[in-house]
């Protein structure tokens, strides 16, 4: 499973505050964290030692007197729990009341790890995240022993306040200070053992559960920054068009209407309302230039990537084979707020507010694109509405600073739908060659080769630039894609296979794309998945059975095990109804997920129930944990079933959730059920994991449904 | 510029504004009640589910003309005061929200489809449009049926029952 983090001494730091502050640098676990060694970082003292200055690479924890703990969290929160997971594991070490913590989302940094992606936060904050808040503790009970005068072990804490021997107590508030002075605490800073753990462990309820349901929560949308106007932009019929001319007289009269200026994705308008915006928008006079794609539709695509996939040797002789072609759509990340940016740029510094899961890349890009230092452009990171790896890109946030230059005002910078549904990203389309060879009752070979297509402008550089609004666009691909990439899924070794090989092509195409939610593991395992029931067929095995026995890991086995009991794998079930299994290993964590499908009905197929089961390590919080899997599985049923983007004539069909496909109500099962396996291991990944194995199942109960093999999804597309 | 008066959760409000507005854009631009989202403005994804007079509706296609001497009620006037409606304690005790986007949405539909039948079937809350692209959905059903069945409170509609607005 997931590393040795808690044998390693985290450093933490005492800042010079008239309140009690302390820090610890993030992503000492470095080849975790964030993929780069931190060189240099031995040239810092360890906690006896006061550090003044910077606080930018570290995680800070301060104690107010109002007896509230402030951890200012440099990660992104888009819906998956990061929030409540880091407030419970600073209540856990300092005996603090989950609702005295609070976990805003830290500004741009200009160094350290700001990103989130590859489902790493949980396993890159664990460590300093507990060792800080430890440390807080130990000063607060040495800044209580001093002011009563009592030997520190007899003083206990809980609900944010040292408890003494006679029941008298002191809010850490109103010992902060005291604390703050405390230069050696005289009892342990070392976090508790695991068996010691009250919250971390105990199902919890999100932080921020009662200012979503009162309707409190703030996007960005939501913010009222002064006189940030409403801002649409008018974007081209195909991918990456250009304007030629554009007629804005009438836009110009009309009422409400504050500006309207170009940028490299089209016509914005400012008006006083998005009511005003939109109809001025309408009445844009535009002529425009086709874009790159414009001749390409999903056919040509398609043949394309199959063109693409590199060919396979010569199978083991004396095997036979079992393989399949699979082909997956491009797809949108649609979440459910769309792409949304204030910006206030002014000649000498800028100050943009949005959702990001890379702040201090975008801060770097919206400077150069608006000529400013970096510096001076302050990035604030918002809540986001969903993101599924889409906020990884900031081709909105670049885009109003543009405008806000140009209109020379504050904007508010909303993605109609349309917008985000035909002007992207999308996870690339792919195909995919799968081959196993099967000797004596074994498989001895399993090959893998696919193509995806790739982000590429080639000679068309300037049209790229369009897409992240002014500027290259091919570092933040790949900012998307190069920390999300654990071992290639072919090479991940999850059965006992014999010689396992992978190899991949690509399609260069000038399209926004962008990591989806599990990146390749979710085309690529899904497809294995397939192939591995299509194997356990072929020798007339039951797929659980056949997994079981060849299996590497006993971790992977467990779950399997787990949803095989507690989904009652085998059960027998009405004529087009049936069973499917998948199973995934990857973030340090593994997963299974079991499904039943109502395919009666051919063309509406319903799954019905779904049971997961997921060893990620220490589960932090076991309630966020099930409802990553729970919209997992979402992602499943709605990628292999019904939503995908057609691509006609270098333009995206599809512009709404009308045709965009995501399930609803209707398509979710009615049963859900997730396990979380005990450990003690230290915690893996999760916000992405369950994907492939949901996908792959949902797949296989179709296959076994309907007698069919599927291989192009979605399957109603 | 016309102007349009109506009961906005509990308070009487005037708003000048083109009668073509959508009582989405009325509601965010210039009453600042934020509650009700955008997230497709064609009345598909329903994130901006509110009630006029009670009934459901999608601000997004609701002109303001149409609401005038009416009731409307947010997500915001769903709560008395601190004591949260019972669909959003059944939210709260199911932990439904993911991003939290649709959930104003998911909630005021929620609150209709109780007050239509006060124990819904699984058909009902499949019935239910409301994209959740985090996929909530199997805690929405169970936060529904967990209101069903402490059901006798759920069509009160909260401080929203003031002047024409009827519940």
């Amino acid at each position: 499973m997931s590393g040795q983090l808690s044998r390693r001494r985290f450093m933490v730091y005492s800042l010079a505050a008239s309140t009690l502050t302390v820090a610890a640098p993030i992503g000492c676990d470095t080849a975790k964290a964030d993929g780069t060694a931190r060189r240099g970082e031995g040239a810092r003292r360890p906690s006896d030692v006061v550090v003044t200055g910077t606080d930018e690479e570290m995680l800070v924890l301060e104690v107010t007197t109002a007896n509230k703990v402030v951890v200012r969290l440099p990660r992104a929160e888009v819906g998956q729990g990061i929030t409540t997971a880091v407030a419970m594991m600073i209540a856990e070490e300092l005996d603090a009341r989950i609702e005295d913590v609070q976990i805003p989302l830290a500004d741009a940094r200009s160094k350290g790890n700001q990103f989130t992606g590859g489902s790493n936060s949980v396993s890159s904050l664990y460590g300093p995240a507990r060792a800080l808040a430890a440390t807080a503790r130990a000063r607060l009970v040495t800044a209580a022993a001093k002011r009563w005068n009592l030997p520190p072990r007899t003083l206990r804490t809980r609900d944010t306040k040292v408890v003494g021997p006679d029941g008298r107590t002191a809010t850490f508030g109103s010992l902060s200070a005291d604390a703050a002075r405390i230069r050696r605490p005289a009892v342990s800073s070392r976090p508790k053992p695991a068996s010691r753990h009250r919250v971390i462990g105990k199902p919890t309820t999100r932080i921020d559960a009662r200012d979503i349901v009162t309707g409190k929560a703030k996007y960005a949308g939501d913010l009222a920054v002064a006189d940030a106007k409403p801002t649409v932009v008018a974007r081209p019929p195909t991918l990456l068009g250009k304007v030629v001319s554009v007629d804005d007289r009438a836009a110009r009269a009309m009422p409400g209407v504050r500006a309207v200026v170009r940028v490299p994705g089209g016509v914005a308008v400012v008006a006083d309302t998005f009511h005003h915006a939109f109809k001025a928008e309408k009445a844009l006079r535009i002529t425009w230039a086709p874009g790159p794609l414009a001749a390409l539709s999903d056919a040509a695509i398609r043949s394309r990537l199959r063109t693409a996939v590199p060919r396979f040797g010569t199978p083991p002789t004396g095997s036979t084979q079992v393989a399949g072609e699979f082909e997956f759509a491009f797809v949108s990340h649609a979440p459910m707020e769309v792409l949304t940016a204030v910006a206030d740029v002014r000649a000498g510094s800028a100050e943009i507010w949005f959702s990001s899961q890379s702040p201090q890349e975008a801060r770097d890009s919206i400077a150069a694109a608006v000529g400013l230092p970096a510096s001076k452009v302050r990035v604030h990171v918002v809540r986001g509405g969903g993101s599924f790896g889409r906020r990884l890109n900031y081709d909105a946030a670049i885009e109003a600073a543009l405008i806000s230059k140009k209109a020379r005002r504050p904007v508010k910078l909303m993605w109609s739908r349309a917008d985000d549904v035909r002007h992207g990203r999308m996870r690339p389309a792919s195909h995919h060659r799968i081959r196993a060879s099967v000797q004596r009752g074994r498989v001895v070979a399993f090959e893998h080769a696919m193509a995806s297509v790739n982000e590429s402008y080639g000679a068309a550089q300037e049209q790229g630039q369009s897409a992240q609004g002014g500027v290259s666009t091919t570092p933040v691909a790949w900012a998307g894609r190069a920390p999300a990439a654990g071992p290639l899924p072919s090479d991940s070794g999850l059965y006992n296979f014999g010689r396992i090989s992978g190899n991949s092509g690509g399609v260069g195409l000038a399209m926004p794309l962008g990591a989806w939610r599990s990146v390749d593991s979710g085309t690529m395992r899904t497809a294995e998945e397939i192939v591995v029931d299509e194997v356990a067929r072929s020798l007339g095995r039951d797929p659980v059975a056949f997994r079981r026995a060849t299996l590497r890991s006993k971790a992977v086995r467990a779950v399997l095990d787990k949803v095989a009991s507690a989904g009652r794998w085998g059960r027998t079930l009405p004529t087009g109804h049936a069973q499917g299994v998948a199973v995934h290993e990857e973030y340090g964590s593994c997963v299974a997920c079991l499904v039943e499908i109502d395919a009666t009905n051919r063309k509406e197929p319903r799954v019905t129930r779904v049971v997961m089961a997921a060893d990620v390590g220490t589960a932090v919080n076991p309630r966020g944990l099930q409802a990553q899997l729970m919209g997992a599985a979402t992602d499943g049923i709605s990628t292999v079933l019904r939503a995908g983007l057609h691509i006609d004539r270098g333009a995206v069909r599809e512009s709404s959730y009308a045709d965009f496909r995501y399930a609803r109500q209707r398509h979710a099962p009615t049963h859900f059920e997730a396990h979380i396996m005990p450990s003690r291991q230290d915690p893996g990944g999760a916000g992405e994991l369950g994907v492939p194995a949901a996908a792959g199942a949902v797949a296989n109960a179709y296959a076994r449904a309907t007698g069919t093999r599927p291989r192009r999804f979605p399957i109603d597309f | 510029m016309p102007s349009y008066s109506f009961v906005l959760n509990g308070k009487p409000v005037t708003v000048e504004a083109p009668s073509d507005m959508p009582l989405l854009w009325v509601l965010r631009d210039l009453l600042g009640v934020t509650g009700p989202k955008y997230g497709c403005g064609v009345g598909v994804c329903r994130a901006c589910t509110s009630h006029l007079d009670g009934e459901e509706i999608q601000p997004c296609l609701v002109p303001v003309a149409d609401c005038a001497g009416r009731g409307v009620t947010t997500i915001e006037g769903l709560a008395d005061g601190d004591r949260l409606h019972p669909v959003q304690q059944a939210w709260l005790d199911c932990d439904v929200a993911q991003c939290g986007f649709c959930q104003p949405g998911q909630i005021m539909a929620a609150v209709a489809l109780l007050k239509k039948t006060s124990r819904p079937t699984d058909a009902d809350i499949d019935g239910i449009e409301n994209v959740c692209r985090c996929g909530t959905y199997s805690r929405i059903r169970e936060a529904i049926k967990k209101v069903a069945a402490t059901a006798g409170t759920a069509d009160d509609e909260g401080p929203g029952r003031t002047g024409t607005h009827t519940v």
